[in-house]
């Protein structure tokens, strides 16, 4: 532990998974320095979200997990929900809340020492980094499968946490608000310092967006590093099982093109 | 996002402005609810056989002594008890009602639905069927305890249940529900082996009644609700972080599966310390809650103190029907109830279904 950096996040020897099944098995990561966007690419059941509720606290894991040499399993939750900022991959309820009141209690459940004033500072940026401010006083109930999808992202932003894990917050919405939402939460990664893992199915997404990506398979660390480096042909068809060609658009960065499914050896 | 124009979009610095209205029309909807329940409450105490003047109940009230013997008798010790108790039941199960449905997600918990009244119902019936009470109680304290046991452990039964891994919140209800049948069964049965005096007691206990009001009484369900409404009060952001959504909760740190405990373990002591003394008054805590969701959203500082002051207005306004219905006669506030708070409830619903 000593001979490592003590800022970043670290991820050495993480498991998790459930009570008799472990998903994740001897995950190591490169250490992750502060402002760094991290897209997590793999197929459905690699164990994306597994790794992420086990980082955050959520499931079970075991290994080293440490943000800027604190050890995350030796923190209380209350402590931890203070640094780590989980967006699951489930929409929030359409309830008769208001979204402002939805942020509002995602604050003051976690923060409790922000004052009033900064409270409101803070989920007034949340909003507008979003770009969702129209939202802010209507009804969840009133809002689409996407809008709710934003504001549950809201509730995350407006924590200011120091680690942000991202279970697919583009799921629901349109080419423009994914685009929108990944520069959002890679602004405030980089403003802040902060460090952001988001798993992610859209790979051209990732590449454009992402400082670095990891691909997971079948519960292994397959590649990581930079994008370009690391999405190539081999990975995505170990990784998604499809044959596939890797090559540069108009404008100079990677695009992957899918051109069929290999099939399951 | 879609088509929302921008002109309708308030600027950011004036977004916590915008909500600051939001608060302030709701703090005085509330201020409006407590002052119908006020007015409910004194036109209650006004009414009965000997109909009291509300200037002779206000004097009467801040100083007993202005008033003739018999007036302030049947003011302080027949009046003012089954007036407050009202109140008091009314805020107890409106307030246990309102957390009930926020915990298990369900619009239809209530301590009616989970099995809380008729559990009770069983208890008293139990102990009338039996004429004497453990013990050798005398039965107007024996039913009651009968009828807290009993309700007690149904909310027992239904957090076993809760608590069995695999059980989701809708298991729960449904759980509850399937109780409510079998305790019906087993009350049914005992009123049909029942002979006619005893059963008329049993049927009578059901039909709730605010005619066992006494001043300990009131002392219980008083001090159960003060002791309560702190703890409901200190979880309202944890509540209203529910209600945005489990997983989002629970990514805050909050461990919804004790709190779904604790506020279930809180809301049943409530409901069933209110219905061992009254019986049977179903509607007021599934009602009590929809109401103040319609009126002031589900944010949980207005929410929560909302389904009290509703679940307390509803059970005054049905008290005050009570005694109006059939002069000089008081039909047990059970069966008025729902005859009040339904067209309430409707009025309601129909007015916020038009208003969007």
């Amino acid at each position: 532990m000593s001979t490592q950096q003590s800022t970043g996040l670290l991820l050495q020897g993480v498991t998790a998974g459930y009570r008799n099944r472990r998903v994740i098995e001897g995950f190591d990561l490169p250490a992750l320095p502060p402002g760094t966007l991290l897209g997590l690419l793999g197929q459905n059941a690699a164990g994306k979200s597994t790794l992420l509720r086990g980082i955050a606290g959520l499931g079970r894991a075991s290994g080293t997990i440490a943000l800027d040499g604190v050890s995350l399993p030796a923190l209380s939750a209350a402590r931890r929900a203070a640094l780590v900022g989980y967006l699951p991959q489930s929409l929030p309820s359409p309830s008769p809340l208001v979204a402002y009141e939805a942020v509002l209690s995602a604050c003051r459940a976690v923060r409790g020492d922000l004052s009033h004033a900064q409270a409101e500072a803070a989920i007034a940026r949340a909003f507008q980094n979003l770009g969702i401010t129209h939202l802010a006083l209507r009804r969840m109930s009133e809002l689409s499968g996407g809008q709710r999808q934003m504001v549950g992202l809201a509730q995350v932003m407006v924590r200011e946490p120091k680690l942000l894990l991202l279970d697919e917050p583009t799921s629901a919405l349109d080419l423009r608000w994914q685009l929108s939402v990944v520069q959002a939460v890679r602004d405030a990664v980089r403003a802040s310092g902060a460090i952001g893992i988001v798993a992610i199915h859209d790979i051209n997404l990732a590449i454009r967006a992402c400082d670095q990506v990891a691909v997971l398979a079948k519960g292994r660390l397959l590649a990581a590093g930079p994008p370009a480096q690391v999405v190539t042909p081999d990975v995505l068809a170990e990784s998604f099982g499809v044959a596939s060609r890797v090559e540069a658009c108009s404008q100079g960065v990677p695009v992957v093109l899918v051109d069929r499914a290999l099939s399951v050896v | 996002m879609s088509g929302q124009g921008l002109a309708a979009a308030p600027a950011p610095d004036s977004l916590a402005a915008g909500y600051a209205g939001f608060v302030r029309r709701r703090f005085m909807l509330l201020g409006l609810l407590a002052v119908a329940l006020l007015l409910a409450l004194l036109a209650d105490i006004a009414t009965g056989p000997a109909q009291l003047s509300l200037g002779t109940v206000v004097s009467g009230l801040i100083d007993p002594a202005s008033l003739p013997r018999p007036i302030q008798v049947i003011l302080w010790n027949v009046r003012l008890p089954y007036a407050i108790m009202a109140v008091l039941v009314g805020a107890s199960l409106g307030l246990s009602g309102a957390e009930m449905q926020t915990v298990l997600n369900n619009p239809l918990a209530s301590p009616f639905t989970l099995g809380v009244s008729a559990a009770a119902t069983l208890g008293a019936s139990l102990v009338i069927v039996m004429g004497v009470g453990p013990l050798g109680l005398p039965q107007h304290i024996a039913v009651p305890i009968g009828a807290f046991a009993f309700a007690a452990g149904a909310s027992v039964l239904v957090q076993a249940m809760a608590r069995m891994r695999g059980t989701g919140v809708d298991t729960v209800v449904l759980f509850g529900i399937a109780l409510v049948f079998a305790l019906n069964a087993a009350v049914a049965l005992l009123q049909f082996i029942a002979d006619a005096e005893t059963l008329q007691q049993i049927v009578f206990w059901g039909m709730g009644s605010l005619a066992r009001a006494t001043w300990p009484k009131i002392a219980v369900v008083a001090i159960v609700l003060a002791l309560c409404l702190p703890f409901s009060m200190m979880g309202v952001w944890k509540m209203t972080a529910l209600r945005a959504g489990e997983a989002q909760a629970e990514s805050l740190g909050i461990d919804t599966a004790r709190l779904r405990l604790v506020v279930m373990l809180r809301a049943s002591l409530l409901a069933a310390t209110a219905v061992a003394f009254v019986g049977t008054i179903g509607f007021v805590g599934l009602v009590g809650p929809h109401m103040a969701r319609l009126l002031l959203g589900e944010d949980h500082r207005f929410f929560l103190p909302g389904a009290a002051l509703a679940g307390a207005l509803v059970l005054s306004l049905a008290s005050i029907a009570s005694k109006m219905l059939v002069p000089g006669l008081i039909i047990p506030v059970g069966i008025v109830t729902s005859l009040v708070g339904v067209p309430l409830f409707l009025a309601l619903l129909f007015g916020k279904g038009r208003g969007q």
